[in-house]
């Protein structure tokens, strides 16, 4: 099966450059005329930086050669607006990503990050973050040689990601890892593979975003191997549609197994909540619940504490409309066939079938653990991974049943 | 042997015009030129370390673009640095380490040689500049606040480093033995940027030396005064209080050195080349890739292991080491890749460095096959 979704995606892939070449694609910003002597200014502004130092970056589009990087907690830097100020880093010769950030309450508004060779802005290991109204940019559309992450905050607590915007990341827009406390909220994600993702963290809100025209629309995802497993994630008052674009992810990336037209996909994680969003004509499935089983993994690889299964998942409230009509690759499109017929669509809840069967407590899985969809008349799929996805079936019915609601995350930032 | 090193110094006197400088530990500030230092001194033609300066070498050392690197390490009167088995030797407030980056010079401008072999100029307490690039001399001091990393890039004539701490970009055409040229756009790193290495716990953040640790620098070393072991030469510099007897120190395999197990040699290349970064408390255990000299074999070393957040790193591949073959390893590939949004290491090198791909694909290769797919 993922060997057929891969050649699949690969078809879809080269039809897309094909479209992209058609109509020209869009186009790369031009930056002859960008302001190549600001560079070593702001390097030298971040290096003498000081607690409590807010470093204002004047209007004007600014080109760089070198990554930048902050090490001192306390510092905000702030351009004049996502349009005004402009960070190109098409020159980049040097660096990993745009601007790189190891320290704790740290503020970043109003300003772009475009075209880096590898992720855009990252923040690695800090307490108190604050992303405000930015946005990271690959100028020239989906490309699988774009940088992997646009916002991407990893073993943080207290972040806060929002009114951002980010566009055409080769692996996901907005990216959060290994977090704790954790809100993302009124921010764009469009044309990446994955929009937005929370991955390895606990305790997330993810609410009125807009994610759209990536191949994935929403990821809450559990990888192995990690020092920290994530839970409890609120999905809720998000606007998640026609997220179609081919995957363009690089093979062997978690997010390469996404197959084009995921609306919210959560993988292996436990207690995520999905609610009152808006979810529309995603082709593959409007919501996808499956395991690291389906991700192509090694089972010498996984640590053995580590629990591929997701568990504790309720979906209530959202709207649903179209999607599930043209799922990718051939597999998903014979199981579309089994289960809908030739002019029907995927239900809107797609589940890949597998579960920890030690749980099960007569026969039954305990309720707390359960997949539970109470949302009218949205139906749920099993796809028989287990058994080689030999016995698709709806199964809604077994499915109807409501959890607790999950708590809402609460930020301890000064001013959220 | 006393009297060779008095000829050889009336010698050197009598070439002309020796200058001299005294080692000075600067306490704060940011001194803007590399000589106010006093670890060296430069006047065109020939680099002299000065009285007291002493140079060591690692094992096997960090790759940057073949750089040639003259590693000096110095104290002030009355302080020496305690012995420490695995970590780097406890060095005192006042200790001043410079890694002065060379190469012998091409034909061209901007162009420099790529030579494994010891550069022609190479002097046991400097540097004969007659056929020899200098780039930059970056200094590591230990202040009461913490150590501090500062780069200096040498000017055109060669008598004087200049404090450039938003780092620099020079564009070098790198020229091999058989001629083949490739571009070498050599990276000074900014001040920041030193922390991307020299912080090797990410929490902490405190940057440190990573070379002087009693594994890398257990060897001899060729001085002036003959070959002798370099811990050995410290503690009698005055610059170790003491260290255990040579046999029971720990020592790193020099990983060209093939008398030694091919295991113990690439765990060496990996350990000074990415444990810095891929170890447990490093800016990359957010990868849960652990490539620390004592990390146990399994996942987290990479054998079968996914990427978490490689993006194009993973050139296609599905597991960090697939073993016995390495031309399905994400490790080899981002060895082999010099786009810098995928390469590793992430910072300090724009080239191939095609020995330790070599050795990094010898080592898979031998490693027994393992990774069934489950799912």
């Amino acid at each position: 099966m993922k060997q057929d979704i891969a050649t699949w995606v690969g078809a879809g892939l080269g039809l897309s450059s094909l479209l992209l070449a058609g109509c020209g694609g869009p186009a790369e910003r031009d930056v002859a005329s960008a302001d190549r002597s600001y560079q070593n200014q702001l390097i030298e502004q971040l290096i003498d930086a000081q607690p409590g130092d807010v470093i204002e970056i004047p209007e004007g589009v600014f080109a760089f050669d070198r990554s930048l990087s902050l090490t001192v907690d306390g510092v905000t830097i702030r351009g004049q607006g996502a349009d005004r100020t402009i960070l190109s880093f098409q020159d980049q010769a040097q660096g990993a990503e745009g601007l790189l950030v190891t320290a704790s309450d740290f503020t970043i508004e109003d300003l772009a990050i475009e075209d880096t060779i590898g992720d855009g802005l990252k923040v690695n290991e800090g307490e108190n973050i604050i992303i405000r109204g930015i946005r990271v940019e690959w100028t020239n559309g989906p490309d699988t040689n774009n940088g992997a992450y646009g916002i991407y905050p990893v073993q943080t607590t207290n972040v806060l990601v929002e009114d951002s915007i980010a566009i055409g990341a080769a692996d996901a827009g907005i990216y959060v890892g290994q977090s704790r406390n954790v809100v993302v909220r009124r921010n764009r994600a469009e044309r990446n593979v994955a929009g937005i993702e929370i991955e390895n963290t606990i305790g997330a809100d993810v609410y009125e975003n807009v994610a759209t025209e990536n191949t994935g629309g929403i990821l809450v995802f559990n990888m192995p191997n990690l020092p920290q497993p994530g839970y409890w994630t609120r999905v809720y008052n998000n606007h998640v549609f026609a997220n179609n674009t081919g995957n363009f992810g690089h093979e062997g990336t978690p997010v390469a197994s996404i197959p084009a037209g995921s609306g919210i996909v959560v993988n292996s994680n436990d207690q995520v909540e999905i609610f009152d969003n808006q979810i529309a004509d995603n082709r593959t499935a409007n919501i996808i619940i499956s395991s690291l089983h389906s991700t192509g993994y090694s089972d010498y690889a996984v640590q053995e504490d580590f629990d591929p299964y997701p568990e504790g998942i309720h979906i209530h409230g959202n709207a649903f409309s179209g999607g599930g009509n043209n799922p990718d690759g051939l597999d998903l499109q014979g199981l579309k066939l089994v289960v809908a017929g030739p002019l029907g669509r995927m239900p809107d809840v797609l589940w890949d079938g597998y579960f920890d069967a030690d749980k099960l407590v007569d026969g039954e899985m305990p309720a707390e653990l359960r997949i539970c969809l109470n949302n009218g008349e949205a139906g749920l799929v099993n796809a028989d991974g287990p058994n080689g996805y030999e016995n698709p079936s709806v199964v809604t019915e077994a499915h109807q049943c409501s959890l607790d609601p999950l708590p809402a995350v609460e930020l301890a930032l000064a001013n959220p | 042997m006393r009297w060779l090193t008095m000829a050889f110094a009336l010698l050197l006197a009598a070439c002309g015009g020796q200058q001299t400088a005294t080692p000075t530990f600067i306490a704060e500030g940011n001194p803007p030129i590399l000589s106010d230092w006093g670890m060296m001194v430069s006047d065109g033609r020939s680099l002299t370390l000065s009285e007291g300066v002493l140079a060591y070498d690692l094992n096997t050392p960090l790759f940057s673009d073949y750089a040639h690197k003259q590693r000096t390490i110095w104290m002030p009167d009355g302080v020496n640095a305690i012995y420490r088995e695995g970590d780097v030797l406890d060095f005192p407030v006042g200790t001043v380490i410079t890694k002065t980056f060379y190469y012998p010079r091409g034909d061209a401008a901007d162009e420099v040689r790529l030579t494994t072999a010891t550069a022609t100029g190479w002097r046991p307490d400097g540097l004969d500049l007659s056929d020899i690039r200098l780039v930059e001399t970056r200094i590591l001091v230990h202040r009461e606040s913490g150590w501090i990393a500062l780069p200096y890039v040498w000017n055109e004539d060669q008598t004087e480093a200049v404090l450039q701490r938003a780092g620099d970009l020079q564009h070098l055409t790198l020229v091999s033995e058989d001629g083949s040229r490739q571009a070498l756009p050599y990276a000074v790193p900014n001040a920041n940027q030193c922390a991307g290495c020299h912080a090797i716990n990410n929490t902490t953040r405190q940057i440190q030396p990573i070379g002087p640790a009693a594994r890398h620098i257990n060897r001899e070393y060729a001085y002036a005064t003959g070959a002798q072991n370099q811990l050995t030469a410290m503690v009698e510099a005055g610059y170790l209080e003491d260290h255990p007897a040579l046999d029971a120190a720990p020592q790193a395999a020099v990983y060209t050195d093939l008398s030694a197990p091919l295991d113990d040699r690439a765990r060496s290349y990996l350990d000074i080349n990415c444990a810095h970064c891929h170890n447990p408390v490093g800016p990359a255990d957010t990868s849960g890739l652990h490539l620390n000299a004592d990390a146990p074999v399994g996942p987290n070393l990479g054998l079968c292991k996914l990427p978490i957040a490689a993006g194009g790193g993973t050139g296609g591949r599905r597991f960090s080491i697939q073993p016995g073959q390495p031309d399905e390893s994400i490790l080899v590939y981002r060895m082999e890749i010099n786009d810098p949004g995928s390469m590793m290491p992430e910072l300090g090198r724009s080239v191939r460095h095609e020995e330790g791909i070599a050795l990094i694909t010898d080592w898979i290769a031998q490693m027994e096959a393992r990774c069934h797919q489950a799912g």
